[in-house]
């Protein structure tokens, strides 16, 4: 046997562990879970079949579209407010603060990671009620109290706290990586600030920030949490109209034709990144 | 046989059945009121085995759990009381000696046989029961505006109320606002429940899930729980005394759960001992007042082993009138429970 050969077969067994568990936990529940998409229910009982009816019914039932343009507009608002918000954040913790502290800044910056999603998603709640924190120091100022909790922009509030989080390790991670000569020659050349960091700053950063943008939007678009918690299920999302055909109705063809939709956009979302992802670099 | 040899015998066979029970393991598909430890503590250490509690939420979940798992993978299964049939239907619940479950001390009202036995064979029996009506905090509303659920939908209250996120019991309130009775619900009837759900909706904050609505009633981000009751409002009244719940004019509903064995469990007679313990007088007060949520004991002897002050919260007292003025929940065939989800799913979307 050749050197090549040897080395592939070596190739495909240090593979085949990892290919195996991504084949049976992923491609094939994948695969049941798109035949049974095409399935229809027949009083309580599920019925197997080539039925595009479950699609049909999301592309047709208005509050099925609606659940789908609220997430959508939901995850990208969080998306694009959570880079706004993190870049600066990675940035004044890689270029000011001194290397020394950096890991206990990084530290802080994580540090709401600590506490569990659940409870944290009901500790905002408590921050932007009624009666809560964030009103009351309104009330103290004058400015009158705000409705916030039980709407999309408690939703969002509670995204965007969590995601800026990621958000700011993966392009710290790629801010640190970039040699100082970087800017030095891009000023030497005439550059101002603004333009070095357009030019040359944010390009070659642009990895960081695509990779945790489109994790933040794949694990913004498929929360049910959040909404169900802080939004207080005032306008519908596509997981939780998941959740409420499997947890209520026992429709598990159309909770399937939902996920095939969910992932379908995950996927759409990932092709127009793809250039651009490197899960190297977090 | 003599008292006496009975008593010995029945002593020996506990033991017996203790001793092979020891290390033993006991699988309970429940509800988060049986997950309170103080509740399940003195069953495990009588029977030196470990209750595992697995919590799941709608009957649809539940059943898909039974559905996809092995027979003696569990062997308690705690149900709401009208769905207790769908279950039996699907093969799940095993029957158990009616003779050994102490039913005649039931409230008669929730006995629910029913529900609870088909075909003559019990297959399960009512643990706890309550009602989903108004729950509010005295002190920001009126209390008389609360006798009839006309005043929810006035303009008075808009913007205050959380609609508790279950559509049977919520759509089984609209109903009786309109004067429909839970049993009557159809198809036909179901349409024109749209408007004054829809009414309801607009006139709401929030639909939320318990710990939710419990959350904005206790910080004041609400008012008014509409499917609220002593569930809701129970846990919080150390911290809040204002909070309150009342059966409106219209009437309310009344929720019940139900326990039993269930089929092909591997330990048919610890389950039974298991089910036995939770509607004992003891068991009984201990779930009635879980640190999940409150609720009546369907044994009425519990009142024994409640304090004064428990009972006061859960109205032992006014539960005759109670009984009388409330409904069971709405028991839609398939097609009528898809058309009551398909108007749910409508609301949450307004």
């Amino acid at each position: 046997m050749s050197l090549a050969a040897r080395e592939a077969r070596l190739g495909w067994g240090l593979v085949a562990p990892a290919l195996a568990w991504t084949v049976a936990f992923f491609v094939l529940p994948f695969l049941g879970m798109l035949a049974l998409s095409f399935a229809r229910m027949d009083g309580r009982e599920v019925v197997p079949a080539l039925d595009p009816g479950n699609y049909l019914r999301l592309a047709t039932e208005p509050q099925m579209l609606g659940a789908l343009v609220n997430s959508l507009q939901i995850t990208a608002l969080v998306t694009v407010l959570s880079v706004l918000l993190a870049y600066p954040l990675a940035a004044i913790i890689a270029f000011r603060v001194p290397r020394r502290w950096q890991r206990l800044a990084l530290l802080l910056a994580i540090l709401p990671f600590w506490t569990s999603y659940v409870v944290r998603s009901y500790a905002w709640l408590l921050v932007l009620g009624q009666n809560g924190v964030l009103n009351q120091a309104l009330d103290a100022l004058g400015l009158g109290p705000l409705e916030l909790a039980a709407t999309r922009a408690a939703t969002v509030i509670g995204f965007v706290h969590f995601f800026v989080m990621l958000l700011t390790l993966t392009i710290y991670a790629n801010l640190v990586q970039l040699p100082p000569n970087y800017a030095r020659a891009a000023a030497d050349l005439g550059a101002g600030p603004v333009r070095a960091f357009v030019h040359v700053i944010l390009p070659l950063t642009l990895p960081g920030v695509v990779t945790g943008a489109f994790l933040t939007f794949v694990l913004c678009i498929g929360d049910y949490i959040t909404p169900q918690i802080l939004g207080g299920n005032s306008e519908l999302t596509l997981p939780q109209l998941i959740m409420l055909q499997l947890g209520r109705s026992g429709n598990f063809p159309f909770a399937s034709a939902l996920s095939v939709v969910l992932m379908v956009i995950v996927t759409l979302a990932w092709a127009a990144t793809a250039r651009w992802v490197r899960l190297d670099r977090i | 046989m003599t008292p006496i040899k009975t008593a010995v015998l029945s002593t020996t066979a506990l033991v017996a059945l203790a001793s092979a029970a020891a290390a033993q393991e006991l699988n309970a598909l429940v509800w988060c009121d049986h997950t309170d430890p103080a509740l399940v503590q003195p069953f495990e250490e009588k029977f030196g085995v470990t209750v595992n509690l697995k919590e799941y939420e709608g009957t649809a979940a539940g059943l898909t759990i039974l559905e996809q798992s092995q027979p003696g993978d569990w062997d308690v299964l705690v149900i709401d009381a009208v769905d207790v049939g769908r279950a039996v239907e699907g093969g799940f619940l095993a029957e158990m000696p009616a003779d050994q479950l102490p039913t005649a001390d039931f409230f008669p009202e929730v006995v629910m046989a029913a529900n609870n036995v088909i075909g003559g064979k019990t297959y399960a029996v009512t643990e706890k029961f309550g009602y989903n009506t108004i729950a509010y905090d005295k002190s920001k509303v009126d209390p008389a505006d609360m006798e009839d659920m006309a005043s929810l939908t006035s303009g008075k209250y808009d913007g205050r109320i959380a609609i508790y996120d279950y559509y049977l019991p919520v759509i089984g309130l609209v109903a009786l606002g309109q004067g429909v009775a839970t049993a009557d619900i159809t198809a036909d009837s179901l349409a024109g429940l749209k408007d004054p759900l829809m009414a309801l909706r607009k006139a709401s904050k929030q639909v939320s899930d318990v710990v939710s609505a419990q959350t904005a009633l206790a910080t004041g981000d609400v008012d008014i729980v509409v499917g609220g009751g002593e569930w809701l409002t129970a846990v919080l009244t150390g911290e809040n005394a204002n909070l309150d719940w009342t059966i409106p004019k219209q009437g309310g509903l009344r929720w019940a759960q139900s326990i039993g064995v269930v089929a092909g469990s591997a330990q048919p007679d610890l389950a039974l001992e298991f089910v036995k313990y939770i509607v004992s007088p003891e068991g009984q007060a201990r779930l009635a007042t879980s640190s999940c949520y409150w609720g009546m004991p369907a044994n009425a002897k519990a009142g024994d082993a409640l304090t004064a002050e428990q009972k006061a919260v859960l109205r032992w007292d006014r539960q005759p009138e109670y009984l009388a003025r409330a409904q069971l929940y709405p028991i839609p065939d398939a097609a009528l429970d898809t058309a009551m989800q398909d108007l749910w799913t409508e609301m949450l979307a307004q």
